[in-house]
């Protein structure tokens, strides 16, 4: 693949950066010859999104220099950046909701302070641009009622209107459906047909297999392997980014349902706004089950596990659980539902899960802060807390084992485990748990899925709610699908496959295609 | 990837005293560009803060005020509450403590007005804070503008009392009768006196004992029980604090409510322990400034003792300087103190990141060895 | 034992040799709206200067700039032997009472309030007095019947201001409308001159043509309000007519300044006496000003009926009512 004759797209050499005490890139070196897609993979923390804002403008490199096309570039700041060719597509979209496509592309270089020419000439280039790219799109629609896929489109349409030549994608499928990701490489493919680099970033190692021809692998900061993809496979990758063996494949028998647990009937809710986020959602939850929740995120996962927990009241419908019915007028708050041992390991532990200020020991007991085992008559039991902490450090391996270290200072995946740990040691009946491996790296999702699994053993009921349609059909018994709030489809994990689910993502999925795929 | 640590003296005394530094070389060029002598006014500020017993008397009753009203915006602020209402509260605590006063000191001994007196600056202190806390809580009202509002209100509402029913009758002025001696908090120096110690005659009084408890207090409360947990979640992360199960509206009103009982106890320092009487405008600022106390002791109750006593300094430093060099107005003393707290508040990222830098180098320099 | 005796022996012969040097020390403390206020305190700072070129004796100034300061500073001016110290306003009063009960040989003169202590010498002005001629003034002079009063807060001091003012417009048209605002509850309302020129505004748009301000600092918003509406205005304490010739009608001029100046005379000359001094119209310690900045907005009609009025309040033909006697307007 490589071409010695011709420079390189993009060729970095020996770039290091240093945050305070950390080290995020160490003498990288990276070669992308031109008209490729090259994919880089690693872990969170690996050094990937400082590696691209460096690129980008975005930091200044310690040290180390950057060529494009052969000549040494020096990027201060994401004009420089555009200047030498380089555009990125973010992964949350840098766009103004309620600007049109064109106005979103013409933004910034509007050319001139006559604002009509500029229009009229960014027009008949962004026609061509779409045209030459097989980027179909209204350009005089409204951004806001795009689907999130076109939104990204308006993203890429940005980058080269502005001259990109090569362009960074970061983790650019995380909000799309399978169908919307395929489109997505499609594009890539004709960027790549058209002489455009594309540097893909992602933890995805099958989009990586699949779309890219060249990948590098980073871990801890550094660049530690250089790959040809024909020539890999995902269990080489996976191994480079974590430095050791990893299994991807969860190990479970068939699930043994019991008695129902927790139902939920025509439950509904609106926001502040008055909008109705979840509409008429009706489940039922028994032991020994795992019971996924697919689709695309913001579609009402998050409103569904909020209601189930107690944290926001529903407006309509109700909830049966331990003996209780619970509606709009007899709510019942997340510290009640505890009480009557629901657990819930939320989907954002920044947000949510945790108080990153805190120590992990006080992290440890956020929810049950209240309880008698913690608390004299004014005191907290400081040291109660602090063994138990260390106690279950050593038994879910948190690293570092240190229940005084600041909870923002662990990994992804130790605060996790932190959070997980302290939800399933209370010894629930019904665990809530909304994206139990995001953000958290290849090694210990393992170990958390495995978790998972020997508390549905144990007789746990479980609703699993997560937007990785890999892990949904991994760990999941019964799958629903989730679309505008609602949930459109019900089936069992057997007959799930990633086109079905993806179509029902979409709510594009209709009987016919049932009979086709059957 | 290592974990290179900066000394923890550094953040807690060398950065400070950078920060004072520049202050003070900064507030040295006012002054000298208005024609005076910035060393000898340095002089006065030190000498007249530090300097003599009586001096360090004025200081620490100063501070007292300070660690009273920082206390109480620190309170609410670990909570999440920008509680500007300190004034009010301390305005309000302080009738309080005069009613408290007036009522029982002709009656009762000193041991029974005490508390008593304490027992009133937190209940008027803390009322006066409920209303903003309930508005914040069950209504959506922003409580910064609602204890600004109240702020006003106190100050008219303590004008309707002083001049229809609590002035003495028999003056012009706008003052109670002075209470008997038995409801005086007494001065540390008279307390001092028999034990041989002599720290020279100033308003400082047993408050000051009261607001080093206050300190300690607040320290245990935040850190060492649940309701500091709970409201230390509130601050840091109000949605984990629904996620726990925390009843926000709950946390929110009685941590105002703390806080302005704190913040009333500016008036046992300044009604029971000074002035001996009810008057308006007791208060005189310390509420605001104690927004900035705050924040210069980083919201802990000891960087607050710390931050108090340098304002205390710079309040009578301040006075010093105004007084012995009458070509420093009162304005450019003010200029001074607002350099001070804009250096050590405001700005005191300036030197941090570039000295932590330097350490953390250092420390990997060595570690590499 | 022995160092606290020493101590006691130079306490006594500092004391001693304080009261020697008792009155040639002179100093004033202003209120916290500083010496140049343009009205009250500055009243003062003209009688200071005055007495300084006169005399060619220097008088010892400080501005507090908290309540805490007040008493700080003049227990400090006490301490180093200052006296006569003059304590400007009512405000200072319970300091000034503590200061001068723990320095019985420093001499304190405090203007606007009365404090019975045998080293205080207590300065009040008929403000009544003045105030109703200037409300007299207000009534011949309005075309919409109706007047207004600014006060700085709803304090007695004030309150006394406004009774005057209301029984002088009332004495020559009892059936004009007096409109009273106050300005606000803190010391603040002295030295705030847009809240002072809001209200003035408001009592324009409710048909007052004249305004008396009697809140300091405050006034100069209110006079610049009255300027810019094309209505007059009334000044306090100083003469103020020159701050806006065509638009002030006159002012009510409390001669704080004469007051101090003679304090600082009197014990210089060793005449200083404690006790109550109140200062009327007959003394000339309030007055009406009448200059060149104003002779055109008074007609000598109104010239004449104000010596009138005036002669007769001396004589007690006309008894204005002092508020402060009974607290309350009502006789």
């Amino acid at each position: 693949m490589t071409n010695t004759t011709t420079p390189y797209a993009i060729e970095l050499r020996d770039i290091s950066k240093r945050f305070g005490a950390v080290q995020a890139n160490k003498d990288i070196c990276l070669q992308v010859p031109k008209g490729t897609i090259h994919g880089i993979i690693g872990e969170n923390g690996a050094g990937k999104s400082t590696l691209m804002s460096i690129i980008y403008g975005f930091y200044e490199a310690d040290s180390g220099h950057i060529e494009v096309d052969g000549e040494i570039v020096n990027i201060r700041n994401s004009q420089e950046a555009i200047k030498a060719g380089i555009g990125m597509v973010h992964q949350h979209f840098m766009l103004v909701e309620n600007f049109t496509v064109l106005e979103n592309v013409i933004l910034g270089a509007e050319g001139g302070a006559v604002l009509r020419k500029g229009i009229h000439d960014a027009r008949t280039e962004l026609t061509r641009l779409a045209k030459e790219y097989s980027l179909d799109i209204d350009v005089d629609m409204v951004v806001e009622d795009l689907p999130v896929g076109l939104q990204q489109r308006v993203e890429i349409l940005k980058a080269l209107y502005r001259g990109a030549r090569i362009l960074i994608l970061d983790e650019p499928t995380g909000v799309l459906t399978p169908q919307e990701a395929d489109h997505l490489f499609r594009i890539l493919y004709s960027l790549k047909e058209q002489g455009v680099t594309v540097l893909l970033i992602t933890h995805k190692l099958r989009e990586i297999l699949a779309s890219t021809d060249n990948v590098s692998v980073m871990r801890q900061g550094e660049m530690v392997a250089h790959r040809e993809t024909a020539q890999t496979n995902k269990e080489e990758l996976a191994e480079l980014m974590v430095g050791k063996k990893v299994r991807l494949t969860v190990n479970k028998g068939d699930a043994t349902p019991g008695d129902t647990l927790l139902s939920a009937k025509n439950v509904s809710q609106f926001d502040a706004q008055g909008v109705k986020r979840l509409k008429n959602v009706s489940l039922e939850l028994r032991s020994g089950e795992i019971l996924g929740i697919a689709g695309v995120s913001g579609n009402g996962q998050s409103e569904l596990l909020n209601v189930l927990s107690g944290i926001t009241e529903m407006s309509e419908g109700e909830i049966h659980f331990a003996g209780a019915t619970i509606n709009a007028n007899s709510p019942k708050n997340a510290s009640q539902m505890r009480d009557m041992k629901m657990a819930h390991v939320p989907e954002d532990r920044h947000k949510m899960g945790l108080v990153t200020g805190f120590e992990a020991y006080e992290a440890a007991v956020l929810g049950y802060h209240n309880s008698d085992v913690y608390n004299g008559k004014v005191f907290m039991h400081r040291k109660v807390m602090v063994d138990e902490c260390k106690d279950r450090m050593a038994a879910w391996d948190v690293r570092p084992p240190n229940p005084h270290l600041k909870t923002a200072n662990f990994s992804g995946g130790n605060q996790q485990k932190i959070v997980i740990a302290r939800e399933v040691e209370q010894n629930p009946d019904v665990l809530l748990i909304g994206q139990p491996t995001r953000g958290v790296d290849i090694g210990a999702i393992e170990n958390i899925h495995e978790q998972i699994v020997s508390l549905r053993d144990t007789g746990k009921a479980i609703l699993l709610v997560s937007v990785e349609l890999d892990e949904i059909m991994a760990l999941s018994d019964r799958i629903l699908v989730m679309f505008d709030g609602a949930v459109v489809g019900e089936l069992d994990a057997k007959d799930a496959n990633e086109r079905v689910l993806g179509l029902m993502m979409a709510n594009a999925y209709s009987d016919d295609e049932q009979g086709e795929s059957a | 990837m290592s974990q290179a640590k900066v000394p923890v003296w550094v953040n807690l005394a060398l950065i400070p005293l950078l920060n004072i530094s520049l202050a003070f070389l900064i507030s040295g060029l006012v002054i000298y560009a208005i024609g005076q002598d910035p060393f000898e006014a340095a002089g006065y500020m030190l000498y007249g803060a530090f300097g003599y017993n009586e001096g360090i008397g004025y200081t620490l009753y100063y501070a007292t005020n300070f660690i009273f009203t920082g206390l109480a915006v620190s309170v609410a602020f670990k909570a999440g509450l920008f509680n500007i209402g300190g004034e009010g509260q301390a305005y309000i605590g302080g009738l309080g403590v005069g009613l408290v006063c007036l009522a029982l000191d002709h009656t009762m001994p000193f041991y029974v007005i005490a508390p008593l007196a304490i027992i009133g600056a937190a209940v008027f202190g803390a009322a006066w804070a409920y209303i903003p806390a309930y508005l914040q809580a069950k209504r959506g009202s922003h409580i910064v503008i609602t204890t600004i509002m109240f702020n006003f209100i106190a100050s008219s509402l303590m004008v309707y009392l002083m001049v229809n029913w609590l002035k003495s009758p028999d003056s012009l002025s706008l003052n109670s009768r002075t209470f008997e001696e038995n409801a005086w908090m007494p001065y540390l120096h008279s307390l001092l006196m028999p034990l041989g110690i002599d720290i020279g005659d100033s308003p400082l009084n047993g408050a000051f004992i009261w607001a080093l408890l206050c300190c300690v207090g607040v320290w245990l409360l935040i850190w060492h029980t649940r309701w500091g947990y709970q409201l230390r979640t509130l601050g840091t992360n109000p949605t984990a604090a629904k996620y726990a199960g925390i009843d926000t509206s709950k946390v929110t009103i009685w941590v105002m409510m703390i806080s302005g009982a704190l913040a009333g106890f500016v008036g046992l320092n300044e009604i029971m322990g000074v002035n001996h009487s009810l008057l308006l405008n007791f208060a005189a600022g310390y509420g605001f400034a104690g927004i900035a106390v705050a924040l210069m002791g980083r919201n802990h109750p000891f960087g607050i003792l710390l931050a108090a006593i340098l304002f205390g300094a710079l309040y009578q430093g301040g006075a010093e300087v105004a007084f012995d060099m009458p070509e420093i107005t009162p304005d450019i003393v003010v200029v001074i103190q607002g350099l001070v707290i804009l250096f050590s508040g405001a700005l005191e990222h300036m030197f941090k990141d570039r000295i932590e830098g330097f350490f953390i180098r250092r420390a990997t320099a060595a570690q590499g060895k | 034992m022995k160092g606290v005796f020493l101590a006691s022996v130079t306490a006594l012969a500092m004391s001693a040799s304080l009261v020697h040097a008792a009155d040639d020390k002179p100093a004033v403390v202003y209120d916290q709206a500083g010496k140049f206020d343009k009205s009250f305190n500055e009243g003062v700072y003209n009688g200071v200067k005055k007495y300084t070129a006169d005399t060619g004796q220097k008088i010892r100034e400080f501005e507090p700039k908290n309540e805490a300061q007040v008493e700080q500073g003049l227990r400090r001016l006490a301490k180093r032997g200052y006296s006569p110290i003059v304590a400007v306003g009512y405000s200072m009063s319970a300091a000034t009472e503590k200061v001068a009960k723990d320095f019985p040989n420093i001499h304190f003169s405090i203007i606007d309030s009365v404090i019975d202590l045998p080293n205080v010498q207590s300065i009040v002005f008929k403000e009544q007095e003045g105030s109703f001629l200037v409300g007299a003034l207000a009534a011949m002079k309005t075309k919409t019947n109706t007047v207004g009063f600014i006060g700085a807060m709803d304090v007695p001091l004030i309150r006394k201001f406004s009774c005057g003012y209301k029984q002088g417009v009332k004495y020559i048209a009892p059936n004009d409308k007096v409109i009273v605002n106050m300005v606000g509850s803190t010391g603040a309302a002295f030295t705030d001159p847009t809240k002072g020129s809001e209200l003035a505004k408001s009592q324009f748009s409710q048909g007052v043509d004249v305004v008396f301000a009697a809140a300091g600092g405050t006034g100069i918003g209110i006079y610049q309000a009255a300027a810019d509406a094309g209505k007059y205005a009334i000044g306090v304490d100083s003469n103020q007519n020159y701050l806006h010739p065509g638009v002030m009608l006159t002012s009510m001029v409390k001669r704080v300044d004469q007051a101090a100046y003679n304090t600082y005379k009197t014990a210089a000359e060793g005449t200083w006496k404690p006790g109550l001094i109140t200062l009327g119209l007959a003394d000339n310690g309030v007055s009406w000003a009448l200059d060149k900045y104003n002779e055109k907005q008074v007609t000598p009609e109104m010239v004449a009926k104000m010596k009138t009025i005036r002669a007769d309040i001396i004589s007690g033909k006309i008894q204005v009512h002092d508020y402060s006697k009974n607290g309350s307007c009502n006789d």
